[in-house]
């Protein structure tokens, strides 16, 4: 499923990571990869942003790149 | 002896620039609890025990191939420049994540010393770090420091010094995953063998490089015999560690190598001795301050509180400084028998710099509530919470940042965009950054909100002025991104810092500083200023008209009425007549149409060169041409006498969308890239200005 199928709350294992090498880049310096577990911290008003925590960090994500990160729930 | 130049380099917001500070045992360097605080390089020297350190702090980098501006030159100052040691500075708590800026700096080959900072914080979490352990891996000097505490700090001078003057670093010991590790070792046997040697790279440092695509390592190889050799070794190396991988992009590949990498280092060398699970405190003060419903309401309740307490708290030892001067005009006055001189310094001088200090305390107050919403990790969940919003109107929600910053002073504003990857985010944040109303334009409307509404509402309005800036600043950049700069969306991911409690250290030294800069600001240019709108004001002398006058006082022999009003007319003639009198004239049919009169124009004319020459002209011209039986009346009353309501409501509307500062304009030419667009900037505010200060003047007239 996809990050932003998630709800507050949920942990999850990312699978893929599908978008441009620059932000993948970004976000595995975030330490966000595949492989790593994550956990749904805050959705903001309409769902725009959501917060995760990975390995200690928090992070914030818009929607639409939430939406191109695979994971699968544990 | 020759200064050490050390470098400090790390990711965002883990304490470099702090750690410059309590190492050198200054205060200068900005420090702020979001990423991005530091956007430029910036160099300090000092001497610890005899030896010359000179320290160089860059803006933090995620990764060493800069993504945004201020990356670029974290990233162009590491390959480029010519420093003795490399600082690594790490977050003790985020290990993990930092080490992997880590490995990318080893490659540099340079002499370097990890700083785990936050030790502190580190020890409040349970955390217990094996730092013998740590510098046998990495091969480089690991000191736990702290740069609140200052614990470490003495220790890492030394250590720094130790390693200046050595020749070599140690190698180190890290270790890929197993399939990686077989041909590495495959590949740097089989460069043994042939004895083949490039600059002054290892065999293991070579095949690494090979392996992970180092594209200057390949073009020098390209040249080299070996190659033919070399390359289907290459190619079946590559094979085997896809299979493993189950992926054929080496850049995939090597970023969860590292993050494996990072993630065996921190297993070996941190112990947690605190139970998983327990909520930390800043995941309780999200529940609440990212509260899906109430997240903006409360954001918008502290916003309207400061304001509230900007001209509440501010306005009593505003009043003070306001009698104090007006005291102090009135005794310099009474000692100074030339008349001009006097006229200079009580009139010029006292009334100018008066009218700019009186509203330092409102100054105070503002600046520490931006100094906490920078220091406790506050703004980058509000730029979190407004993403959306901003989004819609094709800002992006870091420019929350820059955005915030303006309202202190809109010169480190323009210099914080740089955080911006995007060019059009970046270009449509600057366009609309003057809309934010910096800390010098609070006088402005402190003194006409304190002029025309009581004060009960007075910090309702400032609340309102902010506010109708932001809005407007929004409604344009959305109009700026649908006529002039379209373009792609760029992606938000942002880190949300740890909330951290502000020492009161770090508060005092940020507003501290700003309020002197306010200060010296009053006592030199407000000054120079001043004297200048004074001579323009009071020059040319009218002899004729003077004269004329003369007579018809003595004519009116001895009606006290009929000569006071004679006096004023006089007065209020010369002042007409003044250069400064002028040149309002000439402007006046452009600001007609507004309800100002020729003062206000030239008060928004000297605005130009800063934002509080607005309200000292404005001093200095009431001052000057005030009713002679009246005495020394305060400025407050002399605006409720002279300008009506809907103009002063035109006038505020003026001054929060009109052209920033000089030195603010000078800064946003340099970060949009040229004088042209302070041209369109001119022309943009201005127009914008112009029209909705004659909508609220026609409205309220
Ligand atoms: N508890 C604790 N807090 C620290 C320590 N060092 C820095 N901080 C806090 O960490 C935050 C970041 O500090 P900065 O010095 O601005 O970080 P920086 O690395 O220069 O950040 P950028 O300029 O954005 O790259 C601030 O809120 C500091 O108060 C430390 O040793 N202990
Ligand atoms: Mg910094």
């Amino acid at each position: 499923m996809k990050l932003s199928e998630l709800k507050k709350g949920d942990r999850a294992i990312i699978k893929k990571i599908d978008t441009d090498e620059s932000l993948k880049s970004r976000l595995v310096s975030f330490g966000v990869a595949r492989g790593s577990e994550l956990s749904i911290e805050a959705y903001s008003v309409g769902n725009q942003t959501v917060e995760i925590l990975v390995d200690g960090t928090l992070i914030g994500l818009r929607r639409s790149e939430a939406v191109d990160i695979e994971v699968e729930k544990i | 002896m020759d200064a050490i130049k050390i470098v400090l380099a790390g990711q965002p917001n883990v304490g470099k620039s702090m750690l410059i500070n309590a190492m050198s045992g200054s205060n200068s360097l900005k420090v702020g609890n979001f990423s991005g605080v530091t956007v430029e390089k910036s160099e300090l020297c000092f001497e610890h025990h005899c030896h010359m350190f000179e320290m160089v702090d860059l803006p933090g980098t995620y990764s060493i191939r800069g993504f945004s501006q201020d990356e670029q030159v974290a990233h162009d100052y590491l390959l480029n420049e010519k420093y003795d040691v490399i600082i690594n500075v790490l977050d003790s708590t985020h290990l993990q994540r930092n080490l992997l800026l880590t490995l990318e700096l080893l490659k540099l080959n340079k002499k370097m010393v990890l700083a785990l900072n936050m030790a502190d914080e580190a020890k409040k979490e349970g955390l217990k770090i094996d730092v013998k352990q740590l510098e046998a891996i990495i091969g480089v000097p690991v000191i736990l420091v702290s740069a609140n505490t200052k614990e470490g700090v003495e220790e890492l001078l030394e250590r720094i010094h130790d390693i200046a003057d050595r020749e070599h670093r140690d190698n180190s010991n890290i270790i890929y995953s197993n399939p990686v590790e077989e041909e590495i070792l495959a590949l740097s046997n089989f460069f043994d063998e042939r004895d083949f040697k490039l600059r002054d790279l290892s065999s293991r440092e070579m095949a690494i490089r090979i392996l992970f695509e180092d594209k200057d390592l390949y073009r020098e190889l390209h040249e080299k015999p070996i190659m033919i050799e070399l390359q289907p070794r290459i190619v079946a190396s590559l094979e085997h560690i896809y299979t493993h991988h189950d992926s054929k992009n080496i850049t995939d590949i090597k970023a969860s190598e590292y993050i494996a990498i990072a993630r065996g280092i921190r297993m070996e060398t941190v112990k947690c001795e605190r139970a998983k699970g327990q909520k930390t405190l800043t995941k309780k003060i999200d529940d609440i301050l990212l509260n899906k419903v109430l997240g903006i309401p409360i954001f918008l309740f502290f916003m309207w509180a400061l304001f509230q307490l900007t001209f509440e708290l501010g306005a009593v030892p505003m009043d003070w400084i306001d009698a104090g001067f007006g005291a102090f005009g009135e005794i310099v006055g009474s000692i100074i028998p030339h008349e001009g001189t006097r006229s200079l310094i009580v009139d010029g001088i006292i009334a100018g710099v008066g009218a700019v200090v009186m509203f330092l305390p409102n100054i105070i107050i503002l600046y520490i509530g931006l100094a906490l919403l920078e220091t406790t990790g506050y703004m980058s969940r509000v730029a979190f919470m407004l993403d959306g919003f901003f989004h819609k109107f094709g800002l992006h929600g870091k420019s929350f940042i820059p955005l915030v910053t303006g309202f202190g002073c809109t010169v480190p504003a323009y210099m914080s965009t740089r955080t911006l990857k995007s060019e059009k985010d970046r270009l449509i944040t600057l366009f609309i950054l003057g809309f934010m109303s910096c800390g010098a334009k609070l006088p402005v409307y402190v003194l006409f909100a304190g002029a025309f509404f009581g004060p009960e509402e007075a910090g309702n309005i400032l609340f309102i002025i902010y506010i109708a800036g932001a809005m407007l600043g929004l409604v344009m950049a959305k109009i700026l991104r649908i006529f002039v700069f379209k373009g792609e969306d760029e992606p938000f991911v942002m880190e949300m810092p740890k909330y951290r409690m502000p020492s009161l250290a770090l508060i005092w030294h940020t507003v501290y500083s700003k309020a002197m800069g306010y200060l010296k600001k009053a006592g030199t240019f407000i000054l120079a200023a001043s004297i200048l709108i004074w001579f323009a004001s009071a020059y040319p002398k009218q002899p004729l008209l003077g004269a004329e006058y003369e007579t018809k006082i003595e004519q009116a022999s001895g009606d006290e009425v009929k000569i006071s009003t004679l006096q004023n007319e006089l007065k209020l003639k010369e002042l007409e007549a003044s250069y400064l009198g002028q040149l309002g004239k000439v402007s006046e049919p452009f600001f007609a149409p507004l309800g100002f009169d020729w003062k206000m124009a030239v008060a928004l004319e000297t605005g130009l060169a800063a934002k509080e020459v607005v309200v000292s002209t404005l001093g200095v011209l009431y001052a000057v041409g005030d009713d002679v039986d009246e005495g020394s009346a305060s400025l407050i009353r002399e605006l409720k006498a002279n300008v009506s309501f809907a103009s002063a409501m035109a006038f505020i509307v003026f001054v929060m969308i009109y052209l920033p500062c000089l030195a603010a304009s000078m800064v946003f030419a340099k970060e949009a890239g040229g004088y042209r667009y302070l041209f369109y900037l001119f022309i943009f505010t201005t127009t914008v200005a112009w029209v909705l200060s004659f909508i609220t003047y026609r409205i309220l007239v």
